[in-house]
């Protein structure tokens, strides 16, 4: 209570702009939760592993599909700490390279569904009337169905590829991120400033752009970190199914398909990726959890899957 | 009187609201099944079709007639409960998922009700015991079970109670000894109801064996999702005034939690059940695929693995007709509890 005071009289604090108090704001609160911490901490050794995949995997060219006739089904050992798959590669390296597949396409879905959700999702708030109406009964049609279900159905029409189920979980994605737009911008445009902007003679384009869409950002942002970890594990759920990833591309989902055939027999194949997408998604929940106090303490929001 | 009134055109908008949605959903569907795939014809011929083969496959399909014929002919099949014909069990869509069906709802609801059963218990007691050691490690497991792949950890309690205990089996839904030896009578479709009924104990014993794991594994989601509401929610009403009114009129702990916080928690246990229970469905297609549990799930994951159009098609408009009509309930239900809402 008392540091905050400090914080509001001490100039320095007051004349920051309203988006660095803000992000200020939300790293204060992740750094109140240490639970939030170690998420925060575990994404960031996850994007340093990914990015230095090939200089700490032992076997870097397994992970592109070279094959090893003679060493099959090798268990976990010093030389193989994960073991090798049925084709003699090694999967420690196989799981390091796919946190870059995974991280990829976390970002890419949700880059995409935020590009397709925020603009419909603004226009059809700061609009209303038909238009507002039309976009979000359309946004309520892909609500209606559970988001692995219509990204299954999608990638299924349009062909079995890693892009492919890219595209079809952004497409099952963005309604979210329209529905919180539109939110945002209905709370937005009863604001005073949006007011005297109108009352200055602001252009409804540049009140648009300037004045709305900046503050709707942050929810949407922290909204979409939380979504991570969810596009993450729908993504490996398509691939489990043989949709999303193909061989010989060392993704997680794929990994833990190839190891069901020879489970009983060889225990490591999928179990080693299944834990890394355990272990990544739980850190990208630990980290929207203290986001959400961010977003808003009292919301009933939870994992999407 | 005037509440009874909003609360009627409440339902009455909602009703209005979940028809335009329906319509939008068949159109999303029939989008998926005659614009996007490359060419339905080709599909429906085969690889090694002639070319006049494609032709007659297009006219009897009615893909050379304009796209809004081609729907209304989309609508009318599915008012006729027609789904198409399955490509891989050439069998009619809508009779395979009846046949499946039954299999699923009994692990689905088994599986929900562990879930809750575990779940709610377990925010009540992290609520009351809020930033206690146990309430930690609770927050830590339902973040953890929310954030395992279906598929993964149904392999591993596989391996654990199969492979490694020897007290379960991997598979399937009943020994094929106990099937010849004590069969089941079909009379409802659930096995384990079946059993009950026919008074057939052996093959209930069996029965239940098998639904174990795939049920603890479907529950992990239902539960970690019943753990936080109802936490989140006794937090927030243990605080309100209402309650602190109670505790001063000296009304013991125990009714004030369990009878009048816990009853605040109604609304947001409705909206986990119709949750858990779609996403049951779904999660199903990878569970059942695991355990080879011959329900409708596995029929899903086998139609995508085998691209088999018409019945994924018809799983995806099935489940989301679900999905749409449990919301609408839930939302009912809980407008009818709490009026608050109905005004929105």
């Amino acid at each position: 209570m008392k540091k905050s005071l400090i914080k509001i009289i001490n100039p320095k604090e007051f004349f920051k702009g309203p988006r660095v108090r803000e992000f200020e704001y939300t790293f204060y609160v992740i750094r109140k939760n240490s639970l939030s911490m170690l998420g925060l901490f575990g994404l960031t050794l996850l994007f340093i592993i990914a990015l230095i995949a090939p200089y700490i995997a032992p076997y870097p060219e397994d992970a592109l599909g070279v094959t090893h006739p003679e060493k099959v089904f090798l268990p976990p050992s010093l030389e193989h700490p994960f073991g090798t798959d049925d084709l003699g590669r090694d999967i420690f390296s196989r799981v390091l390279y796919g946190t870059r597949i995974e991280l990829t396409i976390g970002l890419i879905v949700i880059f995409l569904s935020l590009i397709i959700g925020l603009p419909l999702g603004v226009i059809s708030g700061y609009f209303g009337g038909f238009i507002g109406e039309f976009i979000m009964r359309i946004t309520d049609m892909f609500l209606s169905f559970p988001p692995l279900l219509l990204a299954l159905a999608i990638s299924v029409s349009l062909g079995p590829s890693l892009t492919n189920a890219m595209i079809a979980i952004a497409i099952a994605w963005w309604p979210w991120y329209s529905r919180l737009a539109y939110e945002q911008t209905i709370s937005i445009r009863e604001k005073q400033f949006i007011e005297a902007a109108k009352a200055a003679g602001i252009s409804e384009f540049r009140i648009l752009f300037y004045h709305i869409l900046p503050n709707c950002l942050t929810p949407l942002i922290v909204q979409a970190s939380m979504d991570l970890g969810s596009v993450i594990l729908t993504a490996a759920s398509l691939s489990f199914l043989g949709l999303g990833a193909q061989p010989p591309q060392p993704e997680w989902g794929l990994m833990c398909n190839i190891g069901r055939i020879y489970f009983l027999t060889s225990w490591w194949i999928a179990t080693f990726p299944g834990l890394a997408i355990v272990v990544t998604v739980l850190i990208l929940n630990l980290l929207g959890d203290g986001l959400r106090d961010v977003l808003d303490p009292r919301s009933r929001r939870f994992w999407r899957r | 009187m005037i509440a009874i009134s909003t609360f009627r055109y409440y339902i009455l908008r909602r009703l209005i609201l979940s028809f335009i949605v329906l319509f939008g959903i068949t159109i999303i569907t029939f989008t998926l099944t005659r614009v996007i795939p490359t060419d339905p014809a080709a599909l429906w011929v085969g690889p090694h079709a002639r070319k006049e083969q494609v032709e007659l496959a297009r006219e009897t399909l009615g893909l050379n007639k304009p796209l809004y014929i081609q729907y209304f002919i989309y609508m009318n099949d599915l008012l006729h409960g027609n789904l198409g014909i399955s490509i891989r069990t050439h069998r009619p869509v809508i009779e395979d998922m009846l046949t499946f069906l039954p299999a699923s709802l009994e692990l689905i609801i088994s599986g929900m009700m562990l879930g809750i059963i575990f779940g709610i218990p377990l925010g009540v007691f992290s609520a009351l015991k809020k930033d206690s050691h146990i309430d930690h490690f609770n927050r830590i497991a339902s973040i953890g079970f929310a954030s395992m792949p279906s598929f993964w950890l149904g392999m591993i309690l596989q391996l654990i109670f199969f492979k490694h205990l020897g007290i379960l089996p991997a598979g399937g839904r009943i020994s094929p000894n106990v099937a010849i030896f004590s069969p089941i009578n079909r009379i409802t479709g659930f096995y384990t109801i079946d059993c009950l009924l026919s008074g057939n104990w052996t093959a209930l014993f069996d029965v239940l064996s098998h639904m174990l794991l795939p049920a603890l594994t479907l529950a992990a989601y239902p539960m970690a999702l019943a753990t936080r509401m109802i936490r989140a929610t006794m937090i927030e009403t243990l605080e309100e005034d209402y309650i602190r009114t109670a505790r001063a009129f000296g009304i013991p702990d125990r009714i004030i939690n369990y009878f009048y916080a816990l009853k605040n928690a109604i609304p947001p246990f409705i909206t986990i059940l119709a949750l858990s229970f779609a996403y049951s469905l779904t999660e199903t297609f990878l569970i059942e695929y695991v355990f080879d549990w011959p329900g409708l799930g596995r029929y899903a994951s086998l139609a995508i693995i085998s691209v088999d159009y018409p019945a994924i098609m018809g799983i995806t408009l099935f489940i989301a007709f679900i999905y749409l009509f449990l919301n609408l309930i839930v939302d009912v239900i809980i407008a009818y509890l709490d009026p608050r809402i109905r005004l929105r």
